[in-house]
């Protein structure tokens, strides 16, 4: 068995107005991926060819060493995916469905079922079409999460929730993970929530891969750094900086390759380095996307 | 459980610090003594709903600090390090100065005048002292 839960090599796709193009990635078994990127960057097509429901014109895919598409059947008994635009039988209640994902899936776990019920506020009685947005979300995950699956792919799993929500649905991704052999991959715009949770970060933009790594080592790298800088001194274009903003005296520079000797080649040249600050993902997913979108016109 | 584990989200440092403060804090009130088990990694990582690599990143700090040590197979225990409170208390004294030295470059100050004004701090103190005295 490779130690790997997700592995796409290559993978590519092109739709008339969308282009994929040459994505890898890898995510090892008993970790948390988050997925991030803007609105229509290809995270939810890069999800679905992994699930094997969309099929890349080229490229390897394998997902807990099933190769996708082709051993999608085998694939799916270790596989809990959920999306927003999942359906459930409106006129049935929760419980029918319960009882219908129990009937296919032998690793069904009844006793966590009714728990997760009891966390996420939820009646097994009551019929779908008569829940909430927020709630139909919850009923989705819990028929998911219920199963035990080897992997899990969730494709915004926070979207729409209130926030005691999304907590709960956090503290059952991370209780997840009590288990080394289990793996998780979740796109989110909530930068906030892959932050706090993932073990590694994959970015993605218009289709391309910009970044995918360890978490703590992807956060390590960014840093802001404010400065004073006299009259007549122009700053230099250091290596690893990727954006200086100045105005009069005052300047910020951003850096994605943070070495503390950039503090001292800034000194050099007359500025004075007030202060060296970490970034959130929020800031760095907007440094990043902004920094993308003028390369593309430059 | 580790309950009284809070991260902050208004505080800018990142999580692995927040934790390493934290799991220092217990050790500097002696609610965590020496040679006491500290939890698992992935347990910790459970309970405070944070990522298993950002508390593998605040233990290999804290175990490069001297606060921790961990054996293969054993898990992590508490350090034999009986200075950690008067190092937590230099570690925050480093914090305040810091403080105090941005704000006085807000306000323009030279380093002189601050030097001045703590030295006034001091005098202040050692007053009040009398008086309770």
């Amino acid at each position: 068995m490779s130690d790997l839960a997700i592995e796409l090599d290559g993978v590519g796709k092109t739709y008339p107005y969308f282009t994929l193009d040459k994505i890898d990635l890898e995510l090892p078994r008993g970790q948390i991926m988050g997925l991030i990127g803007p609105n229509g960057a290809g995270k939810s097509t890069t999800i679905r060819i992994m699930l094997g429901l969309v099929h890349q014109d080229y490229g390897d895919v394998r997902v807990l060493g099933h190769r996708m598409p082709a051993e999608q059947v085998a694939a799916k008994w270790d596989i809990g995916f959920a999306s927003e635009d999942m359906r459930l039988y409106e006129g049935m209640t929760l419980e029918w469905h319960m009882n219908f994902i129990r009937s296919i899936y032998p690793s069904w776990d009844a006793p966590y079922a009714q728990v997760l019920l009891k966390r996420f506020g939820l009646r097994a009685e009551q019929k779908i079409k008569g829940l909430s947005h927020g709630q139909r979300v919850k009923a989705t995950l819990l028929l998911v999460l219920a199963r035990r699956p080897k992997l899990l792919v969730l494709d915004e799993p926070t979207t729409g929730l209130d926030p005691v929500a999304r907590h709960e649905v956090l503290r059952e991704l991370t209780a997840v993970m009590t288990d080394e052999g289990r793996s998780v991959l979740f796109s989110s715009h909530n930068t906030q929530d892959v932050e706090q949770i993932s073990d590694r970060i994959t970015f993605i933009d218009r289709g391309r891969i910009i970044d995918s790594m360890d978490k703590e080592a992807y956060l390590d790298r960014w840093r802001r750094f404010r400065l004073e800088v006299p009259f007549g001194i122009e700053l230099p274009a250091l290596p690893g900086i990727i954006g200086i903003r100045r105005d009069g005296r005052l300047a910020v520079a951003t850096s994605n390759a943070f070495a503390p000797d950039m503090a001292n080649a800034y000194e050099s040249t007359g500025a004075r380095v007030k202060s060296i600050e970490t970034m959130t993902l929020e800031e760095i997913f907007v440094a990043n996307v902004e920094r993308s979108r003028e390369e593309v016109e430059a | 459980m580790n309950g009284g584990f809070v991260i902050s989200q208004t505080d800018k440092r990142p999580i692995y610090l927040q934790i390493m403060e934290q799991i220092k804090q217990r050790i500097a009130v002696g609610d965590w003594t020496e040679g006491r088990p500290i939890p698992s990694i992935r347990q910790l990582a459970v309970d405070l709903q944070v990522s298993v690599i950002t508390v593998k990143r605040a233990y290999l700090e804290l175990e490069r600090e001297g606060v921790i040590v961990t054996q293969q197979g054993k898990g992590s225990q508490v350090a034999a390090n009986p200075g950690l409170g008067t190092r937590l208390q230099e570690e925050e004294l480093e914090k305040h100065l810091a403080q105090a030295a941005r704000l006085a470059d807000l306000l323009g100050m030279r380093p002189k005048e601050l030097e001045e004004r703590l030295r006034e701090a001091g005098d202040r103190r050692l007053e009040k002292e009398g008086e309770q005295v």
